[in-house]
């Protein structure tokens, strides 16, 4: 158990590693820099090289690299040359958002998902399955924000029952943030689910084909009843991978959403930031988010061991 | 049932080829050229109405369809001829060089394409070249995985057994018994990538991300439409809707073609 933990631990620290030269090679090894960005086009080279050697960018790309990933090791992302704000202060007052847009994403996704993907695979064969895939196979393909701009159409612009946009802080008024939030979310969960609905139904097809799921119908088991009390923790085995790779999917759902409803989340940073070109709170704030969903990609790992009793056994 | 998913697959994805194909050769009007007849209503003589700007949006609507088969095209084109040698090279070679290769794959795969898009665009500038280096790169991993987990299934096989009994070399064997044994698993990824593709082409130029003003893409009229949702709230439908289908038509033709070709699949898909 302890071998295997370490054995993720170990795979986690080389993705990150890996993630963190690919951010900082695409920002920093390529023409155009920050110094280009600063001065302009019609820059002159000699004034190019003063302001490089100012910021430091004449010297090796290997050393810059681990100035920057030792910075945030010990939480200091770097400081942005355009406006000298220290990126984690942009970045602090709009996690909130985007995480509870996320969060809320999700559990709402699941929501939706679970019982209509079991009803899916329950009546597999009859029309409230096939509606219910079909319907699933139609929200697939629909893009996040068409969905984003009809709720608002509907909900906002003609029956005038929530806020078109913007956004209320939890601790300012609980009331107003919960009403704010309701159209992002709903956007963000539905669209969701049409992929986890069909997770869902596999799953628990795969429970109906197996013996104990036979044998509890055989002594006179109700098929939901069989389902909720020996599917659900053998298809969540398979779901928790599938929510876990969903959560990079809402991140970047969240990050569309932000922008159909005007919310001022990570998402809506990151795109100021990419317009203006200020590389630094960019590749700072990307690799925010890519500590994020590797943290989240390891922990649903970990909980394996937790769900499934087998993998416990399995220590050798 | 099967073959309906299949044949509205190929209809829908034959509709798009259509509209991209043909605004290469005729648009009811100029699609770029501003004009005064702004925020026409659908009607005669511009059948899907006008925009902000007064253009005619079915012209529009006919670029976009050439500029999201070219993104689709060439990012999911890129990522199958650097994806699905390097999954066979894993599968056939194995030990470390495997290992390597899928590590790098589940990287790769945790890095959302919006990222990579949003970092492209801060080092190089927006453009449709961004967005297609983006998603094709965020692509990669999918065709290598499909490509790998086909080739060990081949390598196991008899026929190749044989084959190396003969005295057929490496290349031989990925060129002869291995590629065409996975071809299938690879145009299927093809389809579901396209797919993806398109929602990716579209986010990027919802976004701003993509390929810059005044081209326009279904991603920018959307979010055109969204300044005149209180005036002209049906602008919102069209590109909103000619996504949805693209997609979908790709995702059926997909799947139709996976269940076509693997019998096995069809109780659990």
């Amino acid at each position: 158990m302890a071998l295997r933990i370490a054995q993720k631990l170990g795979v986690f620290a080389l993705s990150l590693i890996g993630a963190s030269v690919l951010i900082f090679l695409i920002t920093n090894a390529l023409p155009g820099n920050v110094a280009h960005v600063l001065l302009g086009t019609d820059a002159t080279p000699d004034a190019v090289a003063e302001l490089e050697a100012q910021l430091g960018l004449d010297r090796p790309i290997a050393l810059r690299y681990l100035e920057w990933i030792s910075g945030i090791a010990s939480g200091d992302f770097g400081t942005s040359p355009l406006s000298g704000d220290p990126v984690l202060a942009l970045i602090t007052p709009r996690v909130g958002v985007t995480a509870w847009l996320v969060a809320l994403g999700i559990c709402g996704s699941l929501i939706i998902a679970l019982p209509l993907g079991m009803l899916a695979a329950l009546k597999r064969r009859k029309w409230q399955g096939l509606a219910i895939s079909a319907a699933a196979q139609f929200g697939m393909a629909i893009p996040v924000f068409w969905c984003g701009i009809i709720f608002a159409l509907v909900f906002a612009v003609w029956l005038r029952v929530l806020p078109p946009n913007g956004y209320v802080p939890l601790t300012e008024d609980p009331a107003e943030w919960l009403r704010h939030l309701v159209l992002p979310v709903l956007t963000l969960a539905l669209v969701q689910s049409a992929v986890l609905i069909r997770y869902v139904r596999s799953a628990f097809i795969e429970v109906l084909h197996e013996d104990y799921y036979r044998t509890a119908r055989a002594i006179g088991w109700t098929p939901l009843r069989a389902l909720l009390r020996h599917g659900v923790r053998n298809a969540a085995i398979s779901l928790v991978t599938v929510v876990g790779l969903q959560l990079s999917s809402s991140l970047v759902g969240a990050i569309v959403v932000e922008q159909v409803y005007n919310l001022h989340g990570l998402g809506s940073l990151l795109l100021d930031k990419v317009a203006e070109r200020d590389l630094v709170v960019v590749q700072g704030t990307v690799m925010l988010l890519v500590l994020a969903v590797l943290l989240i990609n390891l922990l649903v790992d970990l909980s394996y061991q937790l769900i499934d009793p087998r993998q416990r056994g399995r220590q050798q | 049932m099967r073959k309906a998913q299949l044949n509205i697959g190929l209809v829908l994805v034959g509709l798009v080829i259509l509209a991209g194909v043909l605004s290469l050769l005729w648009t009811p009007y100029d699609p770029i050229r501003v004009t005064s007849n702004r925020l026409l209503p659908p009607g005669w003589p511009h059948l899907l109405g006008t925009d902000g700007m007064g253009i005619d949006i079915a012209s529009r609507l006919l670029i976009g369809a050439r500029y999201c088969l070219i993104v689709g095209v060439i990012s999911v084109g890129v990522a199958a001829v650097v994806g699905v040698p390097l999954g066979m090279l894993a599968g056939m070679r194995g030990g470390w060089l495997d290992e390597l290769t899928m590590r790098v794959a589940d990287i790769v795969y945790a890095f959302p394409a919006l990222l990579l898009a949003m970092l492209l665009a801060a080092a190089f500038g927006a453009s449709t070249g961004t967005a297609m280096a983006a998603i094709g790169i965020a692509t990669i991993p999918a065709f290598a995985r499909i490509a790998r987990a086909g080739t060990l299934q081949v390598v196991a096989s008899d026929f190749v057994l044989a084959a190396k009994a003969a005295g057929t070399s490496r290349w031989g064997i990925a060129a002869r018994h291995v590629f065409p044994n996975i071809a299938p698993l690879v145009g299927v990824q093809a389809s579901v990538g396209f797919a993806m593709a398109i929602l990716a082409e579209a986010a990027l130029s919802y976004l701003g991300l993509g390929t810059p003003r005044p081209t326009p893409t279904w991603g920018a009229m959307l979010r055109d439409a969204q300044d005149v949702w209180y005036t002209q709230p049906v602008q919102a439908l069209w590109p909103g809707l000619s996504i949805a289908l693209a997609v979908l038509g790709f995702n059926l033709l997909g799947d139709g073609m996976r269940d076509v070709l693997d019998p096995r699949l069809r109780e659990v898909k």
